[in-house]
C-alpha cells in the first residue's frame, strides 16, 4: 500500500514538473521572443509568471526525484537500478536521465534563471550569459525527458526489456 | 554548425534519436550482459 502511494506522488510531481518544463520550451520562451520582435513590452512574465512557474518547477523536480529513490530502493534496490544491474537497466536508465535533469534544474536553471529574473544582482553581461546557459539546460532536459519517460513506463511492454 | 536545441523540432528530433540509441544499448548490452 505504501509504495502505490509514493509512486502515486511521483507521477503527480513528474507531471507538474514534465509540464511546466515543456510549458517554459514551448510557450513561454517563444511567446517571449516574438513579444520581442514585436515590440510588446510586458513585464508580467519576468514579475510574476516566471518566478511562479519556477517555484513549482524546481521542488515538483525534487519531489519527483525523491519519490522516485525511495519507489527504486523498496522494489528493485537503489544500487541494483543506478548500477543498470540485470532487468533494473531499464527503470535505471530512466532514473539516470531523470537525475541529470534535476541536476540542471537545480544547478544550471535556477540559478541562471534568479540573475535573468532580477532576483540576485547581476551585470546585463551575467543576464545575456545567464540566459543562454539556463535556455539550453532547459533545452537539454526537454530533449532528455523523452527518453526518460520511454525508460521509465517500458518495463513491463517491452520484449527483453520485461520487469 | 547550428545547435540543433536552438530550435523545438531539433530538441524533440535529438530525443527520439537518443531514445533509439539507449533503447539499442540497454536491451542488446546491458540486460543481456547479466544474463
Amino acid at each position: 500500500m505504501e509504495l502505490i502511494l509514493v509512486r502515486w506522488l511521483h507521477i503527480l510531481a513528474g507531471i507538474t514538473w514534465i509540464g511546466l518544463l515543456y510549458y517554459f520550451n514551448v510557450v513561454q520562451a517563444p511567446s517571449v521572443a516574438q513579444a520581442k520582435a514585436q515590440g510588446v513590452n510586458g513585464e508580467i512574465i519576468p514579475k510574476v509568471i516566471a518566478p511562479r512557474a519556477l517555484l513549482w518547477f524546481r521542488w515538483a523536480a525534487l519531489v519527483t526525484w525523491l519519490t522516485g529513490a525511495y519507489y527504486l530502493y523498496a522494489k528493485w534496490g537503489l544500487g541494483n537500478a543506478f548500477m543498470l544491474k540485470g532487468t533494473a537497466a531499464t527503470i535505471g536508465t530512466g532514473a539516470w536521465l531523470g537525475t541529470i535533469m534535476l541536476f540542471n534544474v537545480w544547478v544550471l536553471i535556477w540559478p541562471n534563471q534568479k540573475k535573468v529574473l532580477g532576483l540576485v544582482e547581476a551585470t546585463d553581461e551575467q543576464k545575456a550569459k545567464g540566459a543562454r546557459i539556463a535556455f539550453l539546460a532547459s533545452r537539454t532536459n526537454t530533449m532528455l525527458s523523452i527518453p526518460m519517460v520511454f525508460f521509465m513506463v517500458s518495463g513491463a511492454h517491452m520484449p527483453g526489456l520485461g520487469s | 554548425m547550428k545547435n540543433p536545441l536552438d530550435s523545438i523540432t531539433g530538441t524533440i528530433v535529438s530525443g527520439l534519436v537518443l531514445t533509439v540509441i539507449l533503447y539499442f544499448v540497454v536491451s542488446k548490452f546491458l540486460i543481456h550482459l547479466a544474463g
